[in-house]
């Protein structure tokens, strides 16, 4: 009798949701602590860079001169009323200008990869699944790119243009992904090649063509979704390139234009008074730790996670 | 016929008993008359003289040369012989699935439903494949793609030939998956195929190549990746279903039992050519052929005594660069004369519907 109700039971148990492998993927993901703390990391970095002008105590560039004067005409060390974490040379409060330098990097991890997924998944895919001229034509134009000293030409390229529309737009960010972005899609391009290619002499795929699907959706509905673990993988791990590429345009006074406070440009003016106040230097030096950290543990845990080859092995 | 039966029972026994049961036999003929209606050509497929080539650095490898043959409307005709003789490119060339480079066809014409598949745009190809034409593959473990499931995968081809609105074509996956007897079709459609075993996930395949209702399945070694119980089941499976739909099978196999159990017809191939063709009673009666002597004797038999060797035909197939004008089957044949090295015979007549490829038994050879 038992056993009876046990059989019905489990028959008429609704089944379970599908175990797609993107689900089971995620299972993987979560298993594994570093990815999580990375993931919590850029979660925190996300909710700060989004919510971070409504939460700061002052508008980024405002001067609190009366708190400066008071002090002698020096910064504000952290710990001061009004101010958390202390003021710059003129009096602008550190922790809003953090926050405003978390809204940039975000917006370059984001917007940067953006573009590189346009420029890079596109180009790759056209040359994996037509192979010949084109496949030749794009590689070798992703050579002469992938030959550019990546810095060189962002810093020259932002130099070009700084005095037009072009780069002033966006307090100049606009000119920082441009540029980040057209050095940054070569890997993409080449990783999606290399994906089509050993992907479009699959079966299933033959097997799409002997049903009559047409190209367009093979690449898109069949090769592009089981292609995908690496290049999410490649661009998760280029967020904390561009961020850092970001940082050092601003440290050396490219980029984001003042007052704009981008975590590069916060380390630059603070390490003027470096000796006499460190807390000027060391927090945004920390925000950026933080922030590749928590980047580059994420793309880890992903690539483990997306590679089917390591299933069950940690 | 009894004779051959017995011969041919021992390897695959469960198959051939299931699929020669009557009942089967006469629905076949009612789909054969049914797949008549409308039809445009006097077969459904007419291949001519069909070369199908590959451009290797080592030289030009002629897989398939001068194939010529017939598929009638509802008509199961199987294509045998072993690995490497162009079996599978004769299928794909069907399709024009052919990879292209290295491998064209060089000459000749197929002609599908009155239509001359040779001829067609690369886009009016892609119509008729999946919509007209369907195909079962080798190994369903991976003709499936893993990331999409299998609810997705059979409404492919509805959506991209039929154009059926969403619901109807939801109800059209859930009745292929029913008749192709799998439990629980509804709530099975959003499963991935790792979530099917492989007889299961060739069920699918099969309701893939049976979507839009082709007139003609090409299947290539359908149960060759499955164990002997479910390969009955499948290929059960495949005439019941032809047989229902009236469509035509072109199957390709390497198991004679397979073949004396589902065709109409066989032909037998061999270095690229076709060698033996037949009525299966004719073919497994009095096989005319070496080749399909020694297929038929290395078949294992259920009075073979126990310890014996199987029996193997002896040598390996010629390498399929500039063939010699001679027997391609010589070198392994054990009744070779100087005929067959000078010259190539012709596929000629030996009773009605029955045709074959050798010197020794042409009315004036020397095998009787």
């Amino acid at each position: 009798m038992a056993t009876n109700t046990t059989v019905v039971g489990a028959r008429v148990a609704k089944p379970k949701a599908s175990a797609g492998p993107w689900r089971e993927a995620a299972g993987r993901l979560f298993k594994n602590k570093l990815a999580v703390l990375g993931l919590i990391l850029v979660s925190l970095l996300l909710f700060f860079g989004i919510f971070g002008p409504f939460l700061a105590p002052w508008p980024y560039q405002v001067q609190d001169l009366q708190a400066v004067f008071a002090n002698g005409g020096r910064p504000l060390p952290p710990l001061s009323p009004n101010h958390i974490l202390g003021t710059d040379q003129l009096g602008r409060d550190l922790l809003s200008r953090l926050l405003d330098g978390a809204r940039i990097s975000v917006t370059v991890a984001f917007v940067v990869q953006l573009v590189i997924i346009f420029i890079g998944v596109p180009l790759g895919a056209l040359a994996g699944w037509y192979a010949g001229l084109v496949d030749s034509g794009l590689m070798r134009l992703t050579d002469i790119f992938y030959a550019f000293p990546d810095l060189l030409f962002i810093i020259l390229l932002s130099v070009v243009f700084r005095e037009t529309p072009f780069g002033q737009a966006l307090d100049g960010l606009f000119l920082v992904f441009v540029a980040i972005g057209l050095v940054g899609w070569v890997t993409v391009a080449r990783l999606t090649r290399g994906q089509i290619l050993s992907l479009k002499e699959t079966e299933f795929v033959e097997a799409a063509r002997a049903i009559g699907v047409s190209d367009r959706n093979i690449v898109l509905r069949h090769l592009l979704p089981n292609g995908m673990g690496p290049i999410i993988v490649a661009i998760t791990l280029g967020i904390p390139t561009a961020i850092l590429a970001e940082a050092t345009l601003a440290y050396i006074g490219i980029g984001v234009q003042p007052p704009r406070a981008s975590w590069g440009s916060l380390i630059a003016e603070g390490q003027k008074s470096l000796r006499a106040d460190p807390h000027l230097v060391t927090f945004p030096a920390i925000c950026i730790a933080l922030a590749l950290i928590g980047f580059t543990f994420l793309g880890d845990g992903l690539r483990d996670a997306l590679d089917p080859k390591l299933k069950g092995k940690q | 016929m009894v004779s051959s039966e017995e011969e041919l029972s021992a390897g695959d026994a469960p198959t051939i008993v299931e699929l020669s049961s009557d009942d089967v036999l006469r629905a076949r003929a009612d789909a054969v008359t049914k797949a008549g209606v409308g039809r445009k050509a006097d077969h459904l497929l007419e291949v001519r003289g069909l070369s199908t080539h590959f451009f290797t650095p080592d030289g030009v490898v002629q897989a398939v040369d001068d194939v010529n043959f017939d598929v009638g409307y509802g008509e199961t005709l199987g294509l045998v012989g072993e690995s490497g003789c162009g079996k599978s490119v004769t299928a794909l060339s069907i399709a024009r699935l052919v990879a292209d480079p290295p491998g064209k066809i060089v000459a000749g014409s197929i002609l599908f439903d009155g239509i001359d598949v040779l001829k067609l745009s690369a886009e009016d190809m892609r119509k008729l494949r999946g919509k007209e034409i369907g195909f079962i593959f080798q190994d369903p473990l991976t003709s499936l793609n893993p990331t999409l499931t299998i609810g997705y995968q059979i409404g492919e081809s509805i959506r991209e030939h039929l154009g059926l609105p969403q619901k109807a074509a939801k109800d059209r996956i859930i009745e292929l998956l029913a008749k192709v007897g799998i439990p629980r079709p509804a709530d099975r459609l959003n499963d991935y195929p790792h979530q099917f075993s492989g007889g299961m996930r060739q069920r699918v395949m099969i309701a893939i190549a049976l979507s839009c209702d082709p007139k003609l399945i090409l299947a290539d070694e359908p149960t060759t990746a499955l164990d002997v119980t479910i390969q009955a089941q499948i290929l059960e499976l495949i005439q019941v279903l032809s047989s229902e739909f009236g469509t035509a099978v072109l199957l390709i196999t390497h198991d004679l039992g397979i073949a004396a159990g589902m065709c109409d017809r066989v032909n037998v191939m061999y270095a690229g050519r076709i060698v033996e063709t037949g009525t299966v009673d004719t073919l497994f009666e009095n096989p005319r052929m070496p080749y399909a002597w020694g297929l038929l004797d290395s078949l294992p038999r259920i009075d073979d005594v126990r310890g014996d060797r199987l029996r193997t035909i002896e040598g390996l197939p010629p390498l399929l660069i500039n063939p010699p004008h001679a027997c391609r089957f010589g070198p392994r044949c054990a009744y070779i004369r100087d005929k067959c090295r000078e010259s190539e015979p012709e596929l000629t007549q030996r009773e009605a519907g029955h045709m074959a490829r050798c010197w020794a038994t042409e009315p004036e050879g020397w095998i009787e």
